[in-house]
C-alpha cells in the first residue's frame, strides 16, 4: 500500500517502507559489487604506465601521422579476402542455419523433446564464442588462411541467423498454414507455401545484417592468423610501423562505413 | 454425403467443445451453421478435415470414414473439401495467381509445385475462377494489395479449385463490410448451386444465413439445440441458443432486408 | 468485354511475375553474383591435404569435448574467468552509466543541434572501431591488463547503447511527453515523467543484453593482452590442449546461457 496513515493523515508514497528499503538494499550490493571488481582491476594495473600513459598516446600518435599511403598498394587483395570471407562465410552460414532454425522453431520442430534441444544447444554454442576464438580453433586444425576465417565466420553466424530465424518462423500466421494444410498439401508443400513466404523478408533481412556484421569481424580476423586485412595489421604491429597501422585502421574504418551503407540500402529495398 | 456420427472433441485442458454430434448433410445442401461465439462450430468444422483431430466419433465423407486416414489418405480426402476462411487466410506474399493454385498442391508433387509449374488444364481453370468472381486483372497482384472483399473471393477460387465434393466455410464475413459479406454469401451459395457441392457455413449473422440458405443449425454449448429450415427460427428458437434477447428486431431487418433487395 | 478477355488468357501459359521487373538487371545481377562466387573461390587457396590431415584434429577436438579437463589448468582457468566477469561487471557499469547521457544527447527530439551532434559523433566512433582494435590501442597506451579490457568494454558499451537509447527516445510516443510538459515541468522533471517510463523497460533489457555481449567480448580481449580468459585459451590452442580449451569454451558456454535465462527473466518482469 503505498498511502501510509501517520499521525498527520494518511500519505501517499512510492514504495512502502520495506519496498524502499529493499530498493536501496538492491543498490547497496551493486555498488558493493562495482567497488569489488574495481578493486580487482586496480590491483592487476601497473599505475605508473597509466600516470605515463598521455605522454605515450601522444607519442604513438606522432609515429603514426602522417599514414604511410603509398602501402595502400599493397592492400588490395587483403581487402579482397576479407570480402570473401564475410561473404561466402554469410553464404555458407545461412545454408546451415536454416534447417537449425526450421527444428529449433517450436511451430516446425519434429520433436520437442530431443531435436529442439539439440538445436537451441547448436545456436547457443556457435553464437557464444567469438570468431576469433573459433578462428584460433580452426587455424590449429585445418591450418591458417583464408579458408579458416571463412569456416569461423560461418560457424559464428550460424547460431545468430538461426536465432533470429526461429524467432521469425514462430511469429507467423497459423491462419495461412492451416489454409494451405486443408488444401490436401504434403509437408513439405505446407513448408514451401503456408511458411517460406512468410519468412523470407525476414530470412534476406538477417542475411543483410550478418553480412554487415561479418564485414567487421573479418577485418580483424588477421591477427590470429585467418586471412584479410587483419594479417597485415598484425605484421605492421609486430614491427612498430606505426604509418602502415594507421593507414590500414583508415581503410578498415571505410570497409566497415561502406558494408553499413550497402546493408542499409539493401534492406530498405526489401522491405 | 457428409455424416456426422457422435463427433467428440475434448480439449487437453477439459474444455469438452463437442458432444456427441449426430448430423447428416445430403448432397448439393448449404447449411448455415449458427450458435454463440464458442459453441463449437469452427471446432466442428476443423474436425471434419481434421485441421483439429477429434478426440471419437466419425466423419464419413461420400463412402469414407476420415478419423482414421493415415496421413496420406488425409490429405487425397482434403482434396474434396474446400475450405473458407475466416480473415481470408491467403498465403499475404504470394500473388492472387498463386493463392488460387494452391489449391491444386494436393493434386502436384513437390517440385513442380515449388517451380510454380501446374498442368495447363490447372492455369485454364484458376483463370476461370477468377474470371467468375471478377478478380481475372488482378491474377498478378500480391494477395496483400486487395481488399477484404476481394481477398474473400481469391479465397473461394482457392477453395474450389481443388474441385471439392463440399465446402467447409468458417465465418466468412466475419471482417466484411454488411454489402461485402451479403455479396459474398450470394457468391458461395451461387457457385454451390451451379457446382452442385454441399456446404456448411458457419457464420454467427442470423439474418444473413436466414437469407440464403435452405437449413439452419443451431449449436450451443457443443449440442445441436435446432435443425430445421430459416423460416423455423423463431424468437423462442433463437432464445434457447443464444440466450434472452429481443429477437424481433433480428427477424424484422431480415425481412426488411428482403425488401429493399426486391426494390433494386 | 470479360468474356474475350478470359478467352486469351485460356491456354495461355503462366508464370511467377520475377522478383526483379526488369530482365537485363535481373540476368545482370545473377550473372554478377556468379561470377563473383566463381572468383572468390579461386581466389581462395584451400590446402586440402592440410585440411585432410586436420580432420583428426578437429575429430579430437569434438572428442575434448566430451571429456573437457577443467583440473589439470584449473588455477589459470579460474583466474582468467574472474578476470573476464570483473572487467564485464565494471565494464558495463561504467558503460552504461555512460551511455544514458550520451543516448539523451543523441535523440534528436529532446535535444539541441550542437549537442546532438556531439554525442553522434561519440556513436559513431564507437560503433565503427571494433573493440579488438581499441583494446590493442589501448593496451599500446596504458599496458597489459585488465585496465586496457575495461575501458575497451566500456567505450563498446557506449557505442551500442547510446545508439539504440537515442533511437528508442526518438521513436517513443510523443502525446504523453507532451502531457507532461503541458504541466509545466521542468526539462528534468519533463525526461524523468515523460521520457523515462517509456524507454526504462527497453533499456534494461538492453543492458542486460550488453552485459552478455561483454562477457562474450572480454573472452577475446585477452588475444592481445587486454586480459581475461582469452590469454588461457590463446595457450590451450597453442599447446594443443584441446580438453583444457574445450572446458573453458564449455565455461563460457555455460555463463552465457545462465545470462541469457536471467535476462529473459528480468526482460518478462520488467514489461
Amino acid at each position: 500500500m503505498p498511502v501510509l496513515t501517520t499521525d498527520k493523515g494518511a500519505v501517499w508514497r512510492r514504495r512502502t517502507t520495506g519496498q524502499s528499503l529493499f530498493h536501496w538494499f538492491i543498490w547497496l550490493v551493486g555498488i558493493a559489487i562495482f567497488v569489488v571488481c574495481w578493486q580487482q582491476i586496480s590491483e592487476a594495473t601497473t599505475w605508473f604506465f597509466v600516470w605515463d600513459a598521455p605522454r605515450i598516446a601522444g607519442d604513438i600518435w606522432s609515429r603514426a601521422t602522417p599514414p604511410k599511403w603509398d602501402y595502400i598498394a599493397q592492400l588490395g587483395r587483403p581487402i579482397w579476402d576479407t570480402l570473401n570471407i564475410a561473404t561466402l562465410g554469410t553464404i555458407i552460414a545461412l545454408f546451415m542455419a536454416i534447417p537449425v532454425a526450421f527444428l529449433a522453431a517450436r511451430n516446425t520442430t519434429p520433436s520437442k523433446l530431443f531435436i529442439r534441444p539439440i538445436a537451441l544447444f547448436i545456436i547457443v554454442a556457435t553464437r557464444s564464442i567469438n570468431s576469433l576464438i573459433w578462428a584460433l580453433l580452426l587455424i590449429a586444425i585445418i591450418g591458417p588462411g583464408v579458408f579458416a576465417g571463412v569456416i569461423a565466420i560461418s560457424i559464428r553466424s550460424v547460431g545468430f541467423c538461426a536465432k533470429l530465424l526461429y524467432e521469425a518462423i514462430e511469429e507467423i500466421q497459423e491462419s495461412q498454414v492451416e489454409a494451405i494444410t486443408a488444401t490436401g498439401a504434403s509437408r513439405w508443400q505446407v513448408m514451401a507455401y503456408g511458411i517460406v513466404p512468410q519468412v523470407l523478408p525476414a530470412l534476406a533481412g538477417i542475411a543483410v545484417f550478418r553480412w554487415d556484421i561479418n564485414i567487421r569481424e573479418s577485418t580483424v580476423l588477421g591477427l590470429v592468423g585467418a586471412g584479410g586485412i587483419g594479417l597485415q595489421l598484425s605484421a605492421s604491429l609486430n614491427v612498430l610501423a606505426w604509418p602502415q597501422v594507421s593507414l590500414i585502421l583508415l581503410v578498415i574504418l571505410a570497409a566497415v562505413v561502406l558494408g553499413e551503407w550497402v546493408s542499409a540500402k539493401v534492406r530498405a529495398a526489401i522491405i | 454425403m457428409l455424416k456426422l456420427k457422435k463427433l467428440v472433441k475434448t480439449y487437453r485442458t477439459g474444455d469438452q467443445a463437442l458432444k456427441a454430434i449426430d448430423l447428416e448433410i445430403p448432397a448439393g445442401q448449404v447449411l448455415a451453421l449458427i450458435g454463440p461465439s464458442g459453441a463449437g462450430k469452427s471446432t466442428m468444422i476443423r474436425c471434419i478435415n481434421r485441421l483439429v483431430e477429434p478426440t471419437s466419433g466419425e466423419v464419413w465423407l461420400a463412402e469414407r470414414e476420415l478419423t482414421h486416414l493415415g496421413s496420406g489418405a488425409l490429405r487425397r480426402a482434403r482434396r474434396e473439401m474446400g475450405m473458407i476462411f475466416q480473415e481470408y487466410a491467403l498465403v499475404e506474399r504470394l500473388s492472387v495467381m498463386e493463392n488460387v493454385l494452391s489449391g491444386r498442391l494436393g493434386y502436384v508433387g513437390f517440385w513442380r509445385s515449388f517451380l510454380r509449374r501446374y498442368p495447363q488444364s490447372d492455369v485454364d481453370e484458376a483463370f476461370r475462377l477468377l474470371d467468375r468472381v471478377g478478380l481475372v486483372h488482378m491474377a498478378d497482384k500480391r494477395a496483400d494489395e486487395l481488399s477484404g472483399g476481394q481477398r474473400q473471393r481469391v479465397g473461394i477460387c482457392r477453395a474450389l479449385i481443388q474441385n471439392p465434393k463440399i465446402l467447409l466455410v468458417d465465418e466468412p464475413t466475419a471482417s466484411l463490410d454488411p454489402k461485402t459479406s451479403r455479396q459474398i454469401m450470394r457468391l458461395i451459395c451461387e457457385l454451390c448451386a451451379e457446382r452442385g457441392l454441399a456446404a456448411i457455413i458457419n457464420i454467427h449473422d442470423v439474418a444473413l444465413a436466414q437469407r440464403f440458405v435452405q437449413r439452419v443449425v443451431g449449436l450451443r454449448a457443443g449440442a445441436i439445440e435446432f435443425d430445421g429450415p430459416p423460416e423455423g427460427l423463431t424468437p423462442d428458437v433463437l432464445t434457447t441458443i443464444y440466450g434472452e434477447e429481443d429477437w424481433e428486431a433480428t427477424i424484422e431487418k431480415a425481412e426488411d432486408e428482403d425488401e429493399i433487395e426486391a426494390a433494386e | 468485354m470479360s468474356a474475350t478477355e478470359l478467352d486469351t488468357l485460356i491456354g495461355r501459359k503462366w508464370r511467377k511475375p520475377p522478383f526483379v521487373r526488369n530482365a537485363t538487371l535481373r540476368w545482370g545481377l545473377t550473372a554478377g553474383f556468379v561470377i563473383y562466387l566463381i572468383a572468390a573461390y579461386m581466389t581462395i587457396e584451400v590446402n586440402w591435404s592440410r585440411v585432410y590431415e586436420g580432420l583428426d584434429r578437429g575429430a579430437a577436438f569434438v572428442m575434448a569435448f566430451m571429456s573437457p579437463d577443467f583440473l589439470t589448468r584449473w588455477g589459470d582457468i579460474r583466474d582468467g574467468m574472474i578476470e573476464s566477469v570483473v572487467m564485464t561487471v565494471a565494464a558495463s557499469v561504467v558503460g552504461i552509466a555512460i551511455s544514458i547521457p550520451i543516448g539523451l544527447g543523441a535523440a534528436r527530439n529532446i535535444a539541441p543541434m550542437p549537442v546532438y551532434l556531439i554525442c553522434r559523433a561519440i556513436v559513431a566512433v564507437s560503433r565503427a572501431l571494433q573493440e579488438i582494435i581499441v583494446a590493442i590501442l589501448l593496451v599500446a597506451i596504458f599496458g597489459f591488463g585488465p585496465l586496457a579490457g575495461f575501458l575497451t568494454l566500456s567505450f563498446a558499451t557506449i557505442g551500442f547503447l547510446s545508439k539504440l537509447l537515442a533511437e528508442d527516445i526518438e521513436s517513443m510516443d510523443k502525446t504523453q511527453a507532451e502531457a507532461i510538459r503541458a504541466s509545466g515541468a521542468r526539462w528534468t522533471q519533463w525526461i524523468n515523467y515523460g521520457v523515462q517510463p517509456q524507454v526504462l523497460p527497453r533499456l534494461i533489457g538492453l543492458s542486460i543484453y550488453r552485459v552478455d555481449i561483454n562477457f562474450r567480448e572480454s573472452a577475446i580481449l585477452g588475444l592481445v593482452g587486454a586480459g581475461g580468459i582469452g590469454a588461457t585459451l590463446n595457450t590451450a590452442f597453442d599447446r594443443y590442449e584441446y580438453d583444457t580449451a574445450a572446458a573453458i569454451l564449455l565455461i563460457i558456454i555455460v555463463i552465457v546461457m545462465a545470462l541469457e535465462y536471467i535476462s529473459g527473466i528480468i526482460r518478462a518482469k520488467v514489461q
